[in-house]
């Protein structure tokens, strides 16, 4: 069991024939990624490296490859309206890697998810998507620092997810499912989701959040944690010298007034027994710790 | 990207809302026809800069207040004393803001303030509309302290403004009379219209007023844009004041580099906003003090390090520089190969601490081995924020 994708998921990848889309997507296959099918408008009968057939329209390739999870790394001026379309195809799954959307086409796009009978969940922009380990790797985070285990990540940064998968792995343990919710101020996929569905997950064992100023997201999810959880969690909030006012390189990490700030999470999250590393290199070791493992 | 209040208010103009006479001027001999060009005894002179606070400002030689309210024949000698001078407030730092324009208004007399604002709210993904009745206040304190003197209405991207909205934001402020519902809902109508067509992240009046004679109108302006949306929008890029911006984040822009200036001595140079940040965070928990953050993306190449470097350097009180790269698809050697390029172009003779992890990595710390630069490498970011900060620290005694 993992979260969200696994083995089986068959992903079709929107943008695959320009400079990002190609690049990761050989990495994802050369990762073993069930990439069943690739869509540029225009292209389609083409064959992607002679492995993966092109599409005019992602509803192609939900009927006649049966994808079930769409990334898109179409450019920001175009991709809230691939993830309509993916939406639109019923896709389940949509990762959207996209960094600097308009938060107003994201606006809309979020309005569309929220619908009744909207069959879709997204995850990003603005992110560096979603894996688990040794079965399924859908976004351009790099493949080989990540291990087969038990241990849910959810995280707003790219990098920084990095950092604390890697320690996670150097200390011995692997992770169930990774997932990058992004930088944006409106995503799909919040922080509090991404726990409700470790908390289900019968082989994630611990949760580690990683989190930054602007926002409430980790509060939301922290109260909920309380509430509802027995995994161990532990948790990093970067930005704690950001200076107010300021939108620290992603588009949704910006302290504005009293609200978002780093210390305030920090205080949310402990008084909801989670720990909180201290600083970005501990992360796995807070973790592991709390968990009684060290 | 912030705008100065002169333009917002040419563009609340262009929206149908209500605003006082104003004329604008870049230069003092434009101060007597624009005073003449307006009505009244008395005239409000308005020192334009990106920061708020300017009322109650002082100029960096002495002279008190940024807004001033003055007789008419007065206003373009006070206007003289501002133009050029440095504006100091609670929100532009010690540094202080050079005022390259002048905003004349004409004075109205206040029946009562209000304050209103229109923003994203992130929770929801809705528009937000904020009212509140304690005008010309910080919200924020009065959210704390008097939330039943605000009301906020969550607008749905898809349907936008309703009228019923509209009527119930305006019997809240008390404008329930005919004529003043009627002026309301022009205003709150054309302020959600610049809202939602320019793509700006926030759109506030503070105060919105209601004169004695019974008329709605915008007494200060304040606009900012979504900086991802500026592509679809040249009119508002057009808008910019580059002389507002740091022109060491200007220069790192254009090289796709995200920079922004901080007051500390250790320069850091990171891949990834949230690593960045994290980097910052540590240097400070080890009792240094971030010089910036400058996060170099994911396809930085020899040349955007080099850049990098070149920007870094431009801070004088920067004394040692730690590099902090978490190779993905960002492949250490070729950051190895930038880091050497760019110490040898740019001639670094300032502490350096490099800690390099992730695809590659051995071949890239071999070659900053066999490269004879100076430079302290890393194991972990801890391990290089100690370093940078013992470093620094014993440099500077």
């Amino acid at each position: 069991m993992s979260v969200l994708v696994n083995k089986d998921t068959r992903v079709v990848v929107s943008g695959i024939t320009g400079n990002t889309g190609a690049f990761h997507t050989r990495q994802c296959l050369e990762y073993g990624t069930n990439i069943v099918a690739g869509v540029t408008p225009g292209k389609g009968g083409q064959i992607f490296d002679e492995k993966v057939p092109v599409f005019n329209t992602i509803a192609e390739s939900v009927s006649k490859e049966g994808a079930n999870a769409c990334v898109i790394y179409v450019p920001p001026p175009f991709a809230a309206d691939s993830i309509m379309e993916a939406i639109d195809a019923q896709v389940p799954l949509i990762i959207c890697i996209t960094e600097g959307i308009p938060v107003k086409d994201m606006a809309i796009v979020k309005s569309r998810l929220m619908q009744k009978g909207c069959k879709s969940r997204l995850i990003g922009p603005n992110c560096p998507g979603i894996i688990t380990p040794g079965e399924c790797k859908i976004g351009i985070m790099p493949g080989y620092i990540h291990k087969p285990g038990t241990v849910g990540v959810v995280s707003r940064s790219g990098t920084l997810t990095y950092e604390a998968v890697w320690q996670l792995t150097c200390l011995g343990y692997g992770q169930s499912t990774v997932i990058g919710i992004g930088g944006d101020p409106i995503n799909g996929t919040s922080h509090l989701d991404a726990v409700k569905m470790f908390n289900d997950d019968p082989q994630t064992e611990a949760i580690v959040m990683i989190g930054e100023i602007g926002g409430n997201g980790e509060q939301i999810a922290a109260e909920w944690l309380k509430e509802n959880c027995k995994k161990p969690t532990a948790a990093f909030i970067a930005g704690r010298t950001a200076p107010k006012g300021r939108r620290m390189g992603h588009a949704g990490a910006i302290v504005s007034g009293k609200s978002g700030g780093a210390e305030d999470k920090i205080n949310a999250l402990k008084s909801a027994g989670i720990a909180v590393a201290e600083t970005p290199s501990v992360i796995g070791e807070t973790l592991l710790k709390h968990w009684g493992k060290i | 990207m912030n705008i100065h209040e002169y333009q917002a208010k040419e563009l609340f103009k262009e929206f149908g809302v209500a605003i006082p006479a104003g004329c604008v001027a870049k230069s003092a001999n434009e101060f007597d026809a624009a005073v003449a060009s307006l009505g009244g005894d008395v005239i409000v002179v308005k020192s334009q800069i990106h920061a708020g606070g300017r009322g109650k400002g002082v100029f960096a030689d002495g002279f008190q207040g940024g807004v001033k309210l003055v007789k008419r024949d007065e206003a373009p000698s006070i206007a003289a004393k501002m133009l050029g001078n440095t504006l100091i407030t609670k929100q532009t730092g010690p540094a202080g803001k050079t005022v390259g324009a002048i905003l004349f208004t004409e004075a109205n007399d206040i029946q009562k303030e209000y304050y209103l604002s229109i923003l994203m709210d992130r929770a929801s993904g809705k528009v937000a509309i904020v009212a509140s009745l304690a005008g010309g206040m910080d919200i924020e304190k009065v959210a704390e302290e008097t939330p039943d003197q605000i009301l906020t209405m969550l607008i749905d991207p898809d349907i936008g403004l309703q009228s019923f909205q509209v009527r119930k934001l305006g019997f809240f402020l008390g404008f329930g009379a005919k004529e003043l519902m009627k002026q309301w809902t022009s205003i709150i109508k054309g302020l959600y219209r610049l809202f939602w067509e320019k793509d700006c992240s926030m759109v506030e009046v503070n105060p919105l007023i209601l004169t004695v004679s019974g008329k709605i109108m915008a007494l200060d302006a304040k606009v900012s844009f979504d900086d991802n949306a500026l592509f679809r929008h040249p009119e508002i890029e057009a808008l910019r004041d580059l002389h507002e911006e740091d022109p060491k984040e200007t220069e790192a822009g254009k090289y796709g580099l995200n920079y922004i200036a901080l007051d500390g001595n250790i320069a850091c140079m990171v891949n990834g906003a949230g690593l960045a940040m994290s980097t910052m965070d540590i240097i400070k928990f080890f009792g240094g003090n971030p010089a910036n953050f400058l996060d170099v993306g994911g396809g930085a190449n020899e040349e955007a390090i080099t850049q990098a470097f070149n920007i870094l350097l431009k801070d004088k009180n920067v004394k040692g520089i730690l590099v902090n790269i978490f190779g993905g698809i960002m492949r250490c050697d070729v950051i190895a190969a930038g880091v050497i390029a760019a110490v040898k172009n740019v001639g670094l003779t300032l502490p350096l601490v490099v800690r390099l992890e992730g695809t590659n990595v051995e071949k890239g710390r071999q070659m900053l081995a066999d490269s004879g630069i100076k430079l302290t490498t890393a194991d972990s970011l801890a391990d290089a924020a100690e370093k940078i900060v013992k470093i620094v620290a014993a440099e500077n005694k």
